[in-house]
Protein backbone atom coordinates (compact mmCIF):
# COMPACT_ATOMS: atom_id res chain seq x y z
CA UNK A 1 0.00 0.00 0.00
CA UNK A 2 1.00 3.62 -0.57
CA UNK A 3 0.20 6.45 0.93
CA UNK A 4 -0.70 9.71 -1.56
CA UNK A 5 -1.79 13.04 -0.36
CA UNK A 6 -5.14 14.25 -1.89
CA UNK A 7 -7.01 17.58 -1.67
CA UNK A 8 -8.89 16.08 1.84
CA UNK A 9 -6.39 13.99 3.13
CA UNK A 10 -4.32 11.06 3.01
CA UNK A 11 -5.63 8.46 0.53
CA UNK A 12 -4.15 4.90 0.52
CA UNK A 13 -3.93 3.71 -2.68
CA UNK A 14 -3.93 -0.23 -3.46
CA UNK A 15 -2.61 -2.68 -6.25
CA UNK A 16 -5.21 -4.92 -7.87
CA UNK A 17 -3.69 -7.36 -10.17
CA UNK A 18 -6.05 -8.15 -13.13
CA UNK A 19 -5.01 -11.72 -15.30
CA UNK A 20 -3.00 -13.27 -16.74
CA UNK A 21 -6.61 -15.22 -15.87
CA UNK A 22 -9.25 -13.74 -15.96
CA UNK A 23 -12.41 -13.47 -18.08
CA UNK A 24 -12.51 -10.28 -19.38
CA UNK A 25 -8.82 -9.96 -20.69
CA UNK A 26 -10.01 -11.81 -23.86
CA UNK A 27 -6.51 -14.14 -23.52
CA UNK A 28 -3.73 -13.94 -21.19
CA UNK A 29 -3.31 -10.02 -20.83
CA UNK A 30 -2.12 -9.07 -16.96
CA UNK A 31 -3.05 -5.42 -16.07
CA UNK A 32 -1.91 -4.21 -12.84
CA UNK A 33 -4.20 -1.63 -11.42
CA UNK A 34 -3.53 1.13 -8.35
CA UNK A 35 -6.64 1.98 -7.19
CA UNK A 36 -7.81 4.44 -4.82
CA UNK A 37 -11.30 3.17 -3.79
CA UNK A 38 -12.64 2.08 -7.10
CA UNK A 39 -10.76 5.00 -8.59
CA UNK A 40 -7.92 3.32 -11.60
CA UNK A 41 -5.03 5.60 -10.55
CA UNK A 42 -2.39 4.17 -12.83
CA UNK A 43 -2.71 0.71 -15.09
CA UNK A 44 0.38 -0.71 -16.70
CA UNK A 45 -0.55 -3.97 -19.06
CA UNK A 46 1.76 -6.72 -18.77
CA UNK A 47 2.02 -8.35 -21.93
CA UNK A 48 4.39 -11.33 -23.47
CA UNK A 49 2.58 -14.41 -22.02
CA UNK A 50 1.78 -15.63 -25.23
CA UNK A 51 5.03 -14.74 -26.91
CA UNK A 52 5.75 -17.68 -29.12
CA UNK A 53 8.39 -16.00 -31.18
CA UNK A 54 6.49 -16.25 -34.57
CA UNK A 55 8.72 -13.21 -35.90
CA UNK A 56 11.91 -15.30 -35.24
CA UNK A 57 10.05 -18.54 -36.57
CA UNK A 58 9.01 -16.74 -39.61
CA UNK A 59 12.79 -16.53 -40.15
CA UNK A 60 13.52 -20.35 -40.50
CA UNK A 61 10.88 -21.02 -43.29
CA UNK A 62 10.33 -20.56 -46.68
CA UNK A 63 8.27 -17.75 -48.06
CA UNK A 64 5.57 -20.18 -48.88
CA UNK A 65 6.05 -21.90 -45.45
CA UNK A 66 5.44 -18.59 -43.20
CA UNK A 67 2.25 -17.97 -44.71
CA UNK A 68 0.66 -20.92 -41.87
CA UNK A 69 2.39 -19.05 -39.16
CA UNK A 70 0.33 -15.87 -40.00
CA UNK A 71 -3.20 -17.75 -39.48
CA UNK A 72 -1.62 -17.87 -35.43
CA UNK A 73 -1.10 -14.27 -34.92
CA UNK A 74 -5.12 -13.25 -35.05
CA UNK A 75 -6.92 -15.93 -35.06
CA UNK A 76 -9.89 -14.29 -35.49
CA UNK A 77 -9.11 -12.87 -38.79
CA UNK A 78 -6.89 -15.55 -40.22
CA UNK A 79 -7.45 -14.41 -43.85
CA UNK A 80 -6.67 -10.91 -43.20
CA UNK A 81 -2.91 -11.76 -41.84
CA UNK A 82 -2.82 -14.36 -44.80
CA UNK A 83 -3.58 -11.45 -47.34
CA UNK A 84 -1.28 -9.20 -45.68
CA UNK A 85 1.91 -11.71 -45.90
CA UNK A 86 1.41 -12.32 -49.29
CA UNK A 87 0.78 -8.58 -50.95
CA UNK A 88 4.23 -8.29 -48.92
CA UNK A 89 5.77 -10.53 -50.53
CA UNK A 90 4.12 -10.33 -53.95
CA UNK A 91 5.28 -6.70 -54.05
CA UNK A 92 8.46 -7.92 -53.00
CA UNK A 93 8.52 -10.26 -56.19
CA UNK A 94 6.33 -7.70 -58.45
CA UNK A 95 3.65 -10.37 -59.27
CA UNK A 96 0.03 -10.12 -58.95
CA UNK A 97 -2.40 -12.37 -58.98
CA UNK A 98 -5.29 -12.64 -61.04
CA UNK A 99 -8.86 -11.43 -61.14
CA UNK A 100 -11.01 -14.36 -60.11
CA UNK A 101 -8.56 -14.72 -57.03
CA UNK A 102 -8.13 -10.86 -56.31
CA UNK A 103 -11.95 -10.87 -55.71
CA UNK A 104 -11.70 -13.86 -54.27
CA UNK A 105 -9.55 -12.89 -51.55
CA UNK A 106 -11.11 -9.20 -51.19
CA UNK A 107 -14.96 -11.21 -50.23
CA UNK A 108 -13.24 -13.27 -48.27
CA UNK A 109 -11.56 -11.20 -46.25
CA UNK A 110 -14.62 -9.25 -45.54
CA UNK A 111 -16.05 -12.16 -44.14
CA UNK A 112 -13.66 -12.72 -41.60
CA UNK A 113 -14.00 -8.84 -40.64
CA UNK A 114 -17.67 -9.61 -40.16
CA UNK A 115 -16.86 -12.75 -38.65
CA UNK A 116 -14.12 -11.15 -35.77
CA UNK A 117 -16.69 -8.00 -35.40
CA UNK A 118 -19.65 -10.27 -34.54
CA UNK A 119 -16.79 -12.04 -31.87
CA UNK A 120 -16.58 -8.95 -30.68
CA UNK A 121 -19.84 -7.29 -29.86
CA UNK A 122 -20.60 -11.64 -28.67
CA UNK A 123 -17.58 -10.90 -26.20
CA UNK A 124 -18.02 -7.50 -25.50
CA UNK A 125 -21.47 -7.95 -24.26
CA UNK A 126 -20.91 -10.96 -22.36
CA UNK A 127 -18.29 -9.06 -20.51
CA UNK A 128 -20.57 -6.08 -19.32
CA UNK A 129 -23.32 -8.80 -18.59
CA UNK A 130 -25.64 -9.03 -21.72
CA UNK A 131 -25.64 -13.03 -22.30
CA UNK A 132 -27.60 -13.20 -25.05
CA UNK A 133 -25.88 -11.69 -27.59
CA UNK A 134 -23.16 -13.60 -27.63
CA UNK A 135 -24.64 -16.64 -28.24
CA UNK A 136 -26.67 -15.41 -31.15
CA UNK A 137 -23.57 -13.93 -32.66
CA UNK A 138 -21.72 -17.00 -32.11
CA UNK A 139 -24.49 -18.70 -34.18
CA UNK A 140 -23.87 -16.55 -36.93
CA UNK A 141 -20.18 -16.92 -36.81
CA UNK A 142 -20.50 -20.38 -37.00
CA UNK A 143 -22.20 -20.24 -40.18
CA UNK A 144 -19.32 -18.32 -41.20
CA UNK A 145 -16.71 -20.68 -40.61
CA UNK A 146 -18.79 -23.11 -42.00
CA UNK A 147 -18.47 -21.17 -45.52
CA UNK A 148 -14.30 -20.79 -44.25
CA UNK A 149 -13.94 -24.47 -44.44
CA UNK A 150 -16.32 -25.14 -47.59
CA UNK A 151 -13.87 -23.35 -49.13
CA UNK A 152 -10.64 -23.93 -47.95
CA UNK A 153 -10.75 -27.02 -45.99
CA UNK A 154 -10.45 -25.38 -42.30
CA UNK A 155 -12.42 -23.75 -40.27
CA UNK A 156 -9.94 -21.32 -38.62
CA UNK A 157 -6.18 -21.55 -39.18
CA UNK A 158 -7.09 -21.65 -42.99
CA UNK A 159 -3.94 -20.42 -44.71
CA UNK A 160 -5.90 -20.05 -47.51
CA UNK A 161 -4.40 -17.44 -49.51
CA UNK A 162 -0.71 -18.09 -51.22
CA UNK A 163 1.98 -16.02 -52.96
CA UNK A 164 0.15 -15.34 -56.20
CA UNK A 165 -3.28 -16.31 -56.05
CA UNK A 166 -5.19 -19.05 -53.68
CA UNK A 167 -4.42 -22.35 -52.35
CA UNK A 168 -7.15 -24.40 -54.70
CA UNK A 169 -10.49 -23.71 -56.26
CA UNK A 170 -12.86 -22.89 -54.86
CA UNK A 171 -15.42 -25.62 -54.66
CA UNK A 172 -18.81 -25.25 -56.83
CA UNK A 173 -21.90 -23.58 -54.82
CA UNK A 174 -19.50 -21.04 -52.92
CA UNK A 175 -21.05 -18.00 -53.84
CA UNK A 176 -24.26 -19.41 -53.10
CA UNK A 177 -23.41 -19.90 -49.50
CA UNK A 178 -22.32 -16.71 -48.98
CA UNK A 179 -25.28 -15.41 -50.94
CA UNK A 180 -27.23 -17.34 -48.17
CA UNK A 181 -25.48 -16.36 -45.28
CA UNK A 182 -25.44 -12.69 -45.99
CA UNK A 183 -29.25 -12.89 -46.77
CA UNK A 184 -29.54 -14.23 -42.92
CA UNK A 185 -27.06 -11.76 -41.92
CA UNK A 186 -28.86 -9.03 -43.59
CA UNK A 187 -31.96 -9.86 -41.61
CA UNK A 188 -30.33 -10.36 -38.46
CA UNK A 189 -27.87 -7.67 -37.52
CA UNK A 190 -31.04 -5.80 -36.76
CA UNK A 191 -31.94 -8.18 -34.21
CA UNK A 192 -28.72 -7.49 -32.37
CA UNK A 193 -29.16 -4.14 -32.88
CA UNK A 194 -32.31 -4.39 -30.87
CA UNK A 195 -30.64 -5.94 -27.87
CA UNK A 196 -28.20 -3.26 -27.54
CA UNK A 197 -27.92 -0.07 -29.13
CA UNK A 198 -31.44 1.56 -27.26
CA UNK A 199 -30.56 -0.51 -24.73
CA UNK A 200 -30.43 2.01 -21.27
CA UNK A 201 -27.73 -0.39 -19.04
CA UNK A 202 -25.96 -1.34 -22.01
CA UNK A 203 -25.76 2.65 -22.72
CA UNK A 204 -24.79 3.44 -19.06
CA UNK A 205 -21.52 0.96 -19.43
CA UNK A 206 -20.44 2.39 -22.74
CA UNK A 207 -21.31 5.96 -23.19
CA UNK A 208 -18.85 8.57 -21.98
CA UNK A 209 -16.43 5.27 -20.77
CA UNK A 210 -12.93 5.45 -21.98
CA UNK A 211 -13.05 8.58 -23.92
CA UNK A 212 -9.78 9.11 -25.83
CA UNK A 213 -9.03 12.18 -28.22
CA UNK A 214 -7.80 11.86 -31.61
CA UNK A 215 -4.66 13.85 -30.85
CA UNK A 216 -3.67 11.38 -27.90
CA UNK A 217 -4.75 8.48 -30.25
CA UNK A 218 -2.56 9.56 -33.51
CA UNK A 219 0.17 10.45 -30.80
CA UNK A 220 -0.50 6.82 -28.88
CA UNK A 221 -0.15 5.21 -32.90
CA UNK A 222 -3.54 3.94 -32.47
CA UNK A 223 -5.27 2.72 -35.63
CA UNK A 224 -8.59 1.50 -36.65
CA UNK A 225 -12.19 1.49 -34.85
CA UNK A 226 -10.57 3.09 -31.89
CA UNK A 227 -9.16 5.77 -34.11
CA UNK A 228 -11.94 5.88 -36.17
CA UNK A 229 -14.25 6.64 -33.09
CA UNK A 230 -11.83 9.79 -32.57
CA UNK A 231 -13.27 11.37 -35.97
CA UNK A 232 -10.47 10.62 -37.26
CA UNK A 233 -10.92 8.85 -41.31
CA UNK A 234 -7.76 6.79 -41.75
CA UNK A 235 -8.57 3.32 -43.14
CA UNK A 236 -5.70 1.91 -45.04
CA UNK A 237 -8.51 0.70 -47.23
CA UNK A 238 -9.67 4.38 -48.70
CA UNK A 239 -6.03 5.95 -48.31
CA UNK A 240 -3.40 3.34 -49.26
CA UNK A 241 -5.62 1.41 -51.18
CA UNK A 242 -4.60 -2.62 -51.92
CA UNK A 243 -5.61 -5.99 -53.15
CA UNK A 244 -7.70 -4.01 -55.78
CA UNK A 245 -10.08 -1.80 -52.99
CA UNK A 246 -9.87 0.70 -55.12
CA UNK A 247 -12.45 -0.55 -57.68
CA UNK A 248 -15.21 -0.35 -54.28
CA UNK A 249 -17.53 1.65 -53.23
CA UNK A 250 -17.77 1.49 -49.56
CA UNK A 251 -17.70 4.48 -46.62
CA UNK A 252 -15.74 4.66 -43.53
CA UNK A 253 -17.73 5.38 -40.50
CA UNK A 254 -16.18 7.80 -38.19
CA UNK A 255 -17.95 9.33 -34.96
CA UNK A 256 -16.20 12.20 -32.83
CA UNK A 257 -17.53 10.92 -29.60
CA UNK A 258 -14.48 8.57 -29.15
CA UNK A 259 -16.36 6.21 -26.09
CA UNK A 260 -17.15 2.88 -25.74
CA UNK A 261 -20.56 3.62 -27.47
CA UNK A 262 -19.17 5.24 -30.80
CA UNK A 263 -16.79 2.17 -31.45
CA UNK A 264 -19.44 -0.39 -30.53
CA UNK A 265 -21.73 1.86 -33.58
CA UNK A 266 -18.86 2.19 -35.86
CA UNK A 267 -18.01 -1.77 -35.55
CA UNK A 268 -21.60 -2.51 -36.46
CA UNK A 269 -21.22 0.16 -39.00
CA UNK A 270 -18.05 -1.92 -40.38
CA UNK A 271 -20.19 -5.23 -40.81
CA UNK A 272 -22.73 -3.35 -43.06
CA UNK A 273 -20.10 -2.22 -44.94
CA UNK A 274 -18.49 -4.67 -45.45
CA UNK A 275 -21.41 -6.90 -46.66
CA UNK A 276 -21.80 -4.01 -49.42
CA UNK A 277 -17.80 -5.03 -50.02
CA UNK A 278 -18.77 -8.77 -50.19
CA UNK A 279 -21.77 -8.00 -52.45
CA UNK A 280 -19.62 -6.33 -55.07
CA UNK A 281 -16.86 -8.45 -54.64
CA UNK A 282 -19.75 -11.46 -56.03
CA UNK A 283 -20.41 -9.27 -58.78
CA UNK A 284 -17.33 -8.26 -60.15
CA UNK A 285 -15.79 -12.13 -59.68
CA UNK A 286 -15.64 -14.18 -63.10
CA UNK A 287 -17.12 -17.31 -63.27
CA UNK A 288 -13.48 -19.22 -64.66
CA UNK A 289 -10.35 -18.32 -65.22
CA UNK A 290 -7.19 -18.95 -63.19
CA UNK A 291 -6.76 -18.44 -59.80
CA UNK A 292 -2.67 -18.76 -59.66
CA UNK A 293 -0.49 -15.98 -61.04
CA UNK A 294 1.68 -16.80 -63.80
CA UNK A 295 4.92 -16.58 -62.52
CA UNK A 296 7.05 -20.10 -63.23
CA UNK A 297 9.36 -20.82 -60.26
CA UNK A 298 6.56 -18.94 -57.58
CA UNK A 299 3.78 -20.45 -58.22
CA UNK A 300 3.52 -24.30 -58.44
CA UNK A 301 2.46 -25.53 -61.68
CA UNK A 302 -0.62 -27.42 -62.30
CA UNK A 303 -0.71 -31.08 -62.03
CA UNK A 304 -1.64 -31.59 -65.90
CA UNK A 305 1.41 -29.81 -66.99
CA UNK A 306 3.51 -31.46 -64.91
CA UNK A 307 2.80 -34.65 -66.69
CA UNK A 308 3.33 -33.67 -70.06
CA UNK A 309 6.57 -30.71 -69.38
CA UNK A 310 10.11 -31.17 -68.19
CA UNK A 311 10.40 -27.24 -66.40
CA UNK A 312 6.99 -27.63 -64.70
CA UNK A 313 8.08 -30.81 -63.18
CA UNK A 314 11.67 -29.15 -62.05
CA UNK A 315 10.08 -26.13 -61.09
CA UNK A 316 7.31 -28.34 -58.79
CA UNK A 317 10.47 -30.10 -57.33
CA UNK A 318 12.48 -26.63 -56.63
CA UNK A 319 9.70 -24.92 -55.31
CA UNK A 320 8.83 -27.49 -52.57
CA UNK A 321 12.70 -28.36 -51.84
CA UNK A 322 14.53 -25.34 -51.59
CA UNK A 323 11.82 -22.71 -52.44
CA UNK A 324 11.94 -19.51 -54.37
CA UNK A 325 14.40 -16.46 -53.84
CA UNK A 326 12.67 -12.85 -54.21
CA UNK A 327 15.16 -10.26 -55.03
CA UNK A 328 17.24 -8.37 -51.98
CA UNK A 329 15.23 -5.68 -50.43
CA UNK A 330 12.65 -4.53 -47.94
CA UNK A 331 8.81 -3.80 -48.54
CA UNK A 332 6.49 -2.76 -46.17
CA UNK A 333 2.76 -3.63 -46.73
CA UNK A 334 -0.11 -2.73 -44.34
CA UNK A 335 -4.18 -3.67 -44.91
CA UNK A 336 -6.91 -2.89 -42.90
CA UNK A 337 -7.60 -5.51 -40.68
CA UNK A 338 -10.66 -5.92 -37.99
CA UNK A 339 -8.25 -4.04 -35.29
CA UNK A 340 -6.74 -1.76 -37.24
CA UNK A 341 -3.46 -1.23 -39.91
CA UNK A 342 -1.85 -4.27 -39.37
CA UNK A 343 1.12 -4.31 -41.66
CA UNK A 344 3.93 -6.70 -42.70
CA UNK A 345 7.63 -5.91 -42.90
CA UNK A 346 9.62 -8.37 -44.97
CA UNK A 347 13.24 -8.11 -45.72
CA UNK A 348 14.89 -10.37 -48.28
CA UNK A 349 18.40 -11.02 -48.61
CA UNK A 350 18.04 -12.80 -51.38
CA UNK A 351 17.90 -16.31 -49.95
CA UNK A 352 14.50 -18.34 -50.12
CA UNK A 353 13.95 -17.99 -46.60
CA UNK A 354 12.71 -13.90 -45.48
CA UNK A 355 15.35 -12.60 -43.38
CA UNK A 356 13.52 -10.77 -41.01
CA UNK A 357 9.54 -11.21 -40.84
CA UNK A 358 8.32 -8.20 -38.54
CA UNK A 359 4.44 -7.93 -37.62
CA UNK A 360 2.82 -4.19 -37.47
CA UNK A 361 0.28 -5.69 -35.00
CA UNK A 362 -2.99 -3.26 -34.66
CA UNK A 363 -3.47 -5.03 -30.83
CA UNK A 364 -0.18 -4.34 -29.80
CA UNK A 365 -0.22 -0.37 -30.48
CA UNK A 366 -3.69 -0.18 -29.91
CA UNK A 367 -3.43 -1.67 -26.23
CA UNK A 368 -1.05 1.03 -25.36
CA UNK A 369 -3.69 3.40 -25.27
CA UNK A 370 -5.35 0.76 -22.28
CA UNK A 371 -4.10 3.30 -19.69
CA UNK A 372 -5.09 6.61 -21.23
CA UNK A 373 -8.83 4.99 -21.39
CA UNK A 374 -8.97 4.18 -18.04
CA UNK A 375 -6.70 6.28 -15.51
CA UNK A 376 -9.41 8.18 -13.46
CA UNK A 377 -12.20 6.18 -14.16
CA UNK A 378 -14.21 3.46 -12.23
CA UNK A 379 -12.38 -0.12 -11.90
CA UNK A 380 -15.78 -1.43 -13.61
CA UNK A 381 -14.95 0.49 -16.59
CA UNK A 382 -11.35 -1.32 -17.09
CA UNK A 383 -13.38 -4.26 -18.07
CA UNK A 384 -15.69 -2.26 -20.83
CA UNK A 385 -11.90 -0.15 -22.35
CA UNK A 386 -10.25 -3.54 -22.37
CA UNK A 387 -13.12 -5.11 -24.57
CA UNK A 388 -13.61 -2.41 -26.60
CA UNK A 389 -10.19 -1.70 -27.92
CA UNK A 390 -10.70 -5.49 -29.16
CA UNK A 391 -7.04 -6.84 -29.06
CA UNK A 392 -5.63 -10.74 -29.89
CA UNK A 393 -3.00 -11.67 -27.34
CA UNK A 394 -1.78 -13.66 -30.33
CA UNK A 395 -1.11 -11.04 -32.06
CA UNK A 396 -0.01 -8.72 -28.77
CA UNK A 397 2.25 -11.16 -27.98
CA UNK A 398 3.07 -12.84 -31.24
CA UNK B 1 18.38 -2.45 -52.92
CA UNK B 2 19.78 0.86 -54.84
CA UNK B 3 18.05 0.92 -57.58
CA UNK B 4 18.29 4.38 -58.09
CA UNK B 5 21.19 6.48 -55.67
CA UNK B 6 20.56 10.19 -56.88
CA UNK B 7 17.73 10.85 -58.55
CA UNK B 8 14.30 10.97 -56.48
CA UNK B 9 11.50 12.41 -57.70
CA UNK B 10 9.82 12.74 -53.58
CA UNK B 11 9.43 16.10 -53.06
CA UNK B 12 10.13 15.28 -48.94
CA UNK B 13 13.64 14.04 -49.86
CA UNK B 14 14.52 16.67 -51.96
CA UNK B 15 13.15 19.15 -49.39
CA UNK B 16 15.32 17.22 -46.02
CA UNK B 17 18.39 17.32 -48.42
CA UNK B 18 17.80 21.03 -47.92
CA UNK B 19 16.64 21.98 -44.59
CA UNK B 20 18.59 19.26 -42.81
CA UNK B 21 21.46 18.64 -45.20
CA UNK B 22 23.85 16.50 -42.97
CA UNK B 23 20.26 14.42 -41.76
CA UNK B 24 20.15 12.47 -45.18
CA UNK B 25 23.48 10.07 -45.50
CA UNK B 26 21.04 7.92 -48.06
CA UNK B 27 18.48 7.59 -50.29
CA UNK B 28 16.78 4.06 -51.00
CA UNK B 29 13.64 3.41 -53.66
CA UNK B 30 12.84 0.18 -53.87
CA UNK B 31 9.08 -0.91 -55.19
CA UNK B 32 7.56 2.49 -54.91
CA UNK B 33 9.12 2.63 -51.13
CA UNK B 34 11.04 5.80 -50.18
CA UNK B 35 13.88 5.04 -47.25
CA UNK B 36 15.80 7.93 -45.87
CA UNK B 37 19.32 6.50 -44.02
CA UNK B 38 19.51 8.89 -41.32
CA UNK B 39 23.05 9.08 -39.45
CA UNK B 40 22.39 8.72 -35.98
CA UNK B 41 23.18 11.43 -34.19
CA UNK B 42 20.48 13.32 -36.72
CA UNK B 43 17.54 11.01 -35.95
CA UNK B 44 15.73 12.94 -33.33
CA UNK B 45 16.65 15.99 -35.13
CA UNK B 46 15.19 14.98 -38.26
CA UNK B 47 12.11 12.98 -36.66
CA UNK B 48 10.98 16.33 -34.72
CA UNK B 49 11.34 18.36 -38.21
CA UNK B 50 8.86 15.62 -40.26
CA UNK B 51 6.24 15.55 -37.51
CA UNK B 52 5.89 18.84 -36.42
CA UNK B 53 6.16 21.01 -39.95
CA UNK B 54 2.57 21.19 -40.70
CA UNK B 55 2.83 20.12 -44.60
CA UNK B 56 4.91 17.02 -44.17
CA UNK B 57 2.58 16.48 -40.60
CA UNK B 58 4.63 13.03 -40.23
CA UNK B 59 2.24 12.70 -36.89
CA UNK B 60 1.76 8.94 -36.85
CA UNK B 61 4.27 6.83 -36.10
CA UNK B 62 2.95 2.96 -37.47
CA UNK B 63 5.72 1.13 -36.25
CA UNK B 64 9.37 0.48 -35.44
CA UNK B 65 11.81 -2.75 -36.92
CA UNK B 66 14.92 -3.43 -35.76
CA UNK B 67 16.53 -5.53 -38.41
CA UNK B 68 20.25 -7.53 -37.49
CA UNK B 69 23.00 -7.47 -40.40
CA UNK B 70 25.21 -9.67 -38.79
CA UNK B 71 27.97 -10.06 -39.33
CA UNK B 72 28.15 -6.70 -41.37
CA UNK B 73 28.78 -3.56 -39.81
CA UNK B 74 27.29 -1.30 -38.49
CA UNK B 75 25.02 -4.42 -37.45
CA UNK B 76 21.59 -3.17 -36.58
CA UNK B 77 19.04 -1.22 -38.56
CA UNK B 78 16.27 0.47 -37.19
CA UNK B 79 13.33 1.21 -39.56
CA UNK B 80 10.45 3.99 -39.01
CA UNK B 81 7.98 3.85 -40.90
CA UNK B 82 5.63 6.91 -40.96
CA UNK B 83 2.15 7.94 -41.83
CA UNK B 84 1.24 10.93 -42.74
CA UNK B 85 -2.39 11.58 -42.16
CA UNK B 86 -2.85 14.86 -44.08
CA UNK B 87 -0.29 14.25 -47.13
CA UNK B 88 -1.25 10.66 -47.40
CA UNK B 89 2.21 9.02 -47.47
CA UNK B 90 4.28 6.96 -46.20
CA UNK B 91 7.97 7.32 -45.47
CA UNK B 92 10.44 5.52 -43.91
CA UNK B 93 13.33 6.65 -41.75
CA UNK B 94 16.61 4.08 -41.02
CA UNK B 95 19.39 4.31 -38.72
CA UNK B 96 22.60 2.41 -38.74
CA UNK B 97 23.64 1.00 -35.34
CA UNK B 98 26.76 -0.49 -34.42
CA UNK B 99 27.15 -3.19 -32.89
CA UNK B 100 29.97 -2.94 -30.25
CA UNK B 101 27.29 0.30 -28.84
CA UNK B 102 24.12 -0.56 -29.90
CA UNK B 103 22.65 2.53 -28.97
CA UNK B 104 20.44 5.40 -30.41
CA UNK B 105 17.99 8.32 -29.29
CA UNK B 106 14.83 7.09 -27.97
CA UNK B 107 11.71 9.45 -30.15
CA UNK B 108 9.01 8.72 -27.45
CA UNK B 109 8.79 12.50 -27.09
CA UNK B 110 8.08 12.91 -30.67
CA UNK B 111 6.00 9.95 -30.55
CA UNK B 112 4.38 8.99 -27.79
CA UNK B 113 3.53 5.31 -29.45
CA UNK B 114 7.60 4.28 -29.46
CA UNK B 115 7.42 3.35 -26.22
CA UNK B 116 6.08 0.24 -26.64
CA UNK B 117 8.36 -0.72 -29.98
CA UNK B 118 11.44 0.59 -28.39
CA UNK B 119 10.68 -1.50 -25.21
CA UNK B 120 10.21 -4.34 -27.89
CA UNK B 121 13.75 -4.01 -29.83
CA UNK B 122 15.59 -3.54 -26.73
CA UNK B 123 13.97 -6.71 -25.41
CA UNK B 124 14.53 -8.68 -28.69
CA UNK B 125 17.82 -7.19 -30.03
CA UNK B 126 19.25 -5.61 -26.95
CA UNK B 127 19.36 -2.30 -28.90
CA UNK B 128 19.12 0.55 -26.01
CA UNK B 129 17.63 4.01 -26.53
CA UNK B 130 18.52 7.03 -24.76
CA UNK B 131 15.96 9.07 -23.26
CA UNK B 132 13.39 6.65 -23.17
CA UNK B 133 11.19 6.66 -19.86
CA UNK B 134 10.85 3.09 -18.94
CA UNK B 135 13.10 1.18 -20.69
CA UNK B 136 12.86 -2.32 -19.75
CA UNK B 137 11.76 -6.23 -21.21
CA UNK B 138 8.24 -6.39 -22.66
CA UNK B 139 7.54 -9.53 -24.20
CA UNK B 140 9.76 -11.60 -22.28
CA UNK B 141 10.71 -12.38 -18.58
CA UNK B 142 12.60 -9.87 -16.86
CA UNK B 143 15.40 -12.64 -16.19
CA UNK B 144 15.81 -13.77 -19.68
CA UNK B 145 19.16 -14.04 -20.80
CA UNK B 146 20.30 -13.03 -24.53
CA UNK B 147 18.21 -11.69 -27.22
CA UNK B 148 16.63 -13.63 -29.38
CA UNK B 149 15.72 -11.86 -32.11
CA UNK B 150 20.06 -11.21 -32.86
CA UNK B 151 20.82 -13.53 -35.69
CA UNK B 152 23.73 -15.02 -33.41
CA UNK B 153 20.72 -16.68 -31.16
CA UNK B 154 20.89 -19.95 -30.97
CA UNK B 155 17.51 -21.65 -32.66
CA UNK B 156 18.42 -25.21 -31.49
CA UNK B 157 20.68 -26.75 -28.71
CA UNK B 158 21.40 -25.29 -25.92
CA UNK B 159 22.36 -21.31 -25.13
Amino acid sequence: MTTIQTAVGESKTMILNMGPQHPSTHGVLRVVLELDGETVVKARPEIGYLHTGIEKTGEALTYSQAITITDRLDYLAPLSNNLCYCLAVEKLLQIEPPPRAKYARILLTELTRIGSHLVWVGTHALDLGAMSVFLYCFREREELLKILEFVSGQRMMTSYFRIGGLALEPPPGWLERVDKFLRLFHSRLPEYETLLTDNRIWRARTQGVGVISAKDAVALGVTGPVLRSTGVAYDVRKMFPYAGYEEFDFEVPTSTDGDCYARYILRIAEMRESEKIIRQAMAKIPAEGPIKADAPGIVPPQREKMKTEMEALIYHFKIFTEGFAPPAGEVYQAIESPRGELGFFVASDGSPKPYRMKVRAPSFVNLQALPKLVEGRLLADVVACIGTIDIVLGEVDR
Amino acid sequence: MTETADVDPNPIVSRLRERKPRGVAEVISFRGETTIVVPREFLRDVAEYLAVEPDLDFKLLGDITGVDRFPVEPRFELNYHLVSLSQRTRLRLRVRVPGNDPMADSVTMIWPTANWHEREIFDLFGVRFEGHPDLTRILLPDDWEGYPLRKDFPTEGRR
